[in-house]
């Protein structure tokens, strides 16, 4: 089975953290990875820059535009993950914008991933239509999860589709806004958290965008399965480095 | 062949929408209804009426004398440059405007490279009464001074992109990043052919017009409808995708683009993205772009900020794909002489992008009965600092 789905399957609340690969220094990717699951992490987000990350406020621009300045390129991160499940276990997730992966080869992408262990891929502008038409054998062959986002704008007949069509979680954005955008949640995410809950989806639910401590790591939880943290732990390794990651984590829940 | 945009979206392989999933609601919401609402009647009506008491049109066809003489043909300039705001652009913010409204839509955003976008959004914003967001990379701001101003006496706010390079493409993610925060009462204008479907077939459409009266025009003054070739300059492509749009399935009219080679296709500082491009996707369409092996965004060069566009949009890219369309490319100095020599043969001084597609007759020989209709597609009254720094004036 699937990391990713062993992992859905145990009983506490999730923490997903993202970050950028090769951020803040090319090398770091590794020992970020291995710290976070050290600190007791539930599932990572590897996140490969892009040129032109347009659903990403500031900070993740940043890092991202920092670590295409370090080297980082798609055939470097291959590389620095080559030996990663001899050294973690924790479920691993590649997040990144379409073109990068269409320019690799879709399917050479997909060969790599399942070569070095990596259980899914978030590509957050390759769109479902285009993915079950073209992309979805291919993933499926590598054994692969596909996420797939929802927004408090989707319709429920789309929030439908996407469930059909997702084997793993779904991606809830908490709020219509880029990542690292807001933070603290009001009464409309209450509301759309507690509609999503109604709706019984086959996928439980990941939220993701807007999440930044305890608070809000519980508030998110109350009604999902788990919670993505990412432009707040960018900002830990802007001050940080990779020192410090336990705390940032034992910080959160 | 078929040249126009599919029931997808696409032309050929080209086009599509590529868009986050928290783009889809506005995105499907204008799918499902730019056809429908653009070919109502009170539209229509609307649309024309201000394209002619307000913008100007139709914007004369004029027979270049000295120009055809030098070159042995009979070249056409279609006169966009004579329109409100001074380009082609006002063409589209009319169309899109009219659809905001439709939409019910409160808010307008767009983004800009030299400012001839942003300005006419400004413009029919302020004619609306409808509040206006343009997004500019921090160097144009800096470069384009004159538009920024023009922007804010029509009262639109200017804000400035920080992130990447700071020019036009980093404007349209900025946009695109407003859109995505603001996804109930915004619409975006997008300036060009380009952007996730529907966009390009709406923009196109909206463009339209110019070729529209070209038919006739030509008609009246040639007895014939079709010219022999269409030309037009191409950053991301409105104008020329306006200037060819009735001449697609018309295969005896040769299409012609020509893009900017900056200083030189080989250089490093170039925009001739047909030459240098690799499919891929950018904006949210699947089209050629300028990218690294790696599928990272480059940056363009070209004098002429309008041209200044690492992609072009997908029915351009079909075209070139396809070998419907003859794609020549100009560099910096071939254009900036053909738009002295349009000046001192004709008396109009062109913007430097369409003095691209003037640079056409350094690469092209014509019969001397071809009918050579050139999209002149806006004036270079903008540019004027960057021909007296070239020309040293």
């Amino acid at each position: 089975m699937n990391r990713i789905n062993q992992k859905l399957q145990e009983e506490q609340k999730l923490l997903s953290i993202y970050f950028t690969a090769g951020y803040p220094k090319l090398e770091d990717t590794v020992t970020v990875i291995e710290e976070l699951e050290k600190a007791g992490v539930d599932m990572i987000e590897i996140g490969l820059p892009f040129s032109d990350p347009l659903a990403d406020g500031p900070t993740i621009q940043e890092s991202s535009t920092a670590a295409l300045k370090n080297g980082m390129t798609t055939s470097k991160l291959f590389e620095q993950l080559k030996d990663i499940r001899k050294r973690v276990s924790i479920p691993l997730i590649i997040m990144g914008y379409f073109n990068p992966v269409l320019q690799y080869g879709v399917e050479a992408f997909c060969k790599k991933c399942e070569e070095l262990g990596i259980d899914g891929l978030i590509l957050p502008d390759l769109p479902l239509d285009v993915y079950l038409e073209e992309y979805e054998a291919i993933f499926k062959a590598h054994g692969l999860i596909n996420v797939f986002l929802i927004t408090p704008q989707t319709s429920e007949a789309r929030i439908r589709q996407i469930d059909a069509a997702s084997e793993g979680f779904i991606y809830m954005v908490s709020s219509a806004s880029t990542t690292g955008a807001k933070s603290g949640f009001g009464n409309e995410q209450t509301e759309y958290f507690e509609r999503i809950d109604g709706l019984k989806l086959k996928n439980p639910q990941v939220v993701g965008f807007g999440i930044s401590n305890n608070e809000t790591f519980t508030a998110a939880t109350s009604r999902a399965k788990g919670a993505i943290i990412g432009s707040a732990f960018i900002k830990h390794l802007t001050t940080h480095g990779t020192t410090e990651i336990d705390s940032f984590v034992k910080g959160i829940r | 062949m078929k040249y126009h945009v599919d029931d997808r979206g696409y032309y050929g392989d080209f086009g599509g929408a590529f868009i986050p999933e928290m783009l889809y609601p506005n995105v499907e919401e204008l799918r499902q209804n730019y056809l429908k609402l653009m070919y109502q009647d009170d539209f229509q009506k609307e649309f024309h009426q201000l394209l002619k008491d307000y913008v100007g049109r139709p914007s004369p066809l004029y027979f270049a004398n000295r120009l055809s003489e030098k070159y042995n043909c009979k070249v056409y300039l279609k006169r966009e440059d004579l329109n409100h705001t001074g380009a082609h652009k006002v063409n589209n913010t009319i169309g899109q405007i009219l659809m905001a409204k439709k939409l019910g839509k409160k808010r307008i955003i767009a983004e800009t490279g030299a400012g001839q976008h942003g300005v006419a959004t400004a413009t029919v914003c302020a004619l609306m009464g409808i509040d206006c967001v343009v997004y500019m990379g921090e160097i144009d701001i800096a470069r384009q001074a004159p538009n920024v101003a023009r922007m804010k006496m029509l009262g639109a706010t200017v804000k400035p992109a920080l992130s990447g390079s700071r020019t036009l493409k980093d404007a349209t993610n900025e946009a695109i990043r407003d859109w995505i925060n603001n996804p109930v009462d915004t619409h975006y204008i997008i300036g060009s052919a380009i952007g996730p479907h529907p966009y390009p077939d709406m923009v196109t459409r909206f463009q339209s017009v110019i070729s529209e009266e070209i038919k006739w025009q030509l008609k009246e003054k040639e007895g014939r409808e079709l010219p022999d070739y269409v030309v037009a300059c191409i950053g991301g492509g409105s104008n020329a995708a306006g200037t060819y749009y009735h001449f697609l399935d018309e295969k005896e009219v040769g299409i012609i683009a020509v893009e900017a080679a900056g200083k030189g296709v080989n250089s490093g500082e170039s925009a001739a993205t047909s030459k240098l491009g690799k499919e891929g996707i950018i904006h949210g369409c699947k089209t050629l772009l300028m990218q690294t092996k790696d599928g990272q965004i480059t940056e363009p060069y070209s004098i002429s900020a309008g041209l200044d566009y690492p992609g072009v949009g997908p029915l351009h890219s079909h075209l070139y794909k396809s070998g419907r369309g003859e794609f020549y490319s100009a560099t910096d100095d071939e254009a900036m002489e053909a738009g002295l020599e349009l000046t001192q043969l004709e008396g109009i001084i062109p913007a430097i992008e369409t003095s691209h597609a003037l640079a056409l007759f350094k690469y092209k020989t014509f019969k001397p009965d071809d009918v050579v209709v050139i999209s002149l597609s806006g004036r270079g009254d903008k540019d004027l600092q960057t021909y007296i720094d070239y020309f040293k004036l």
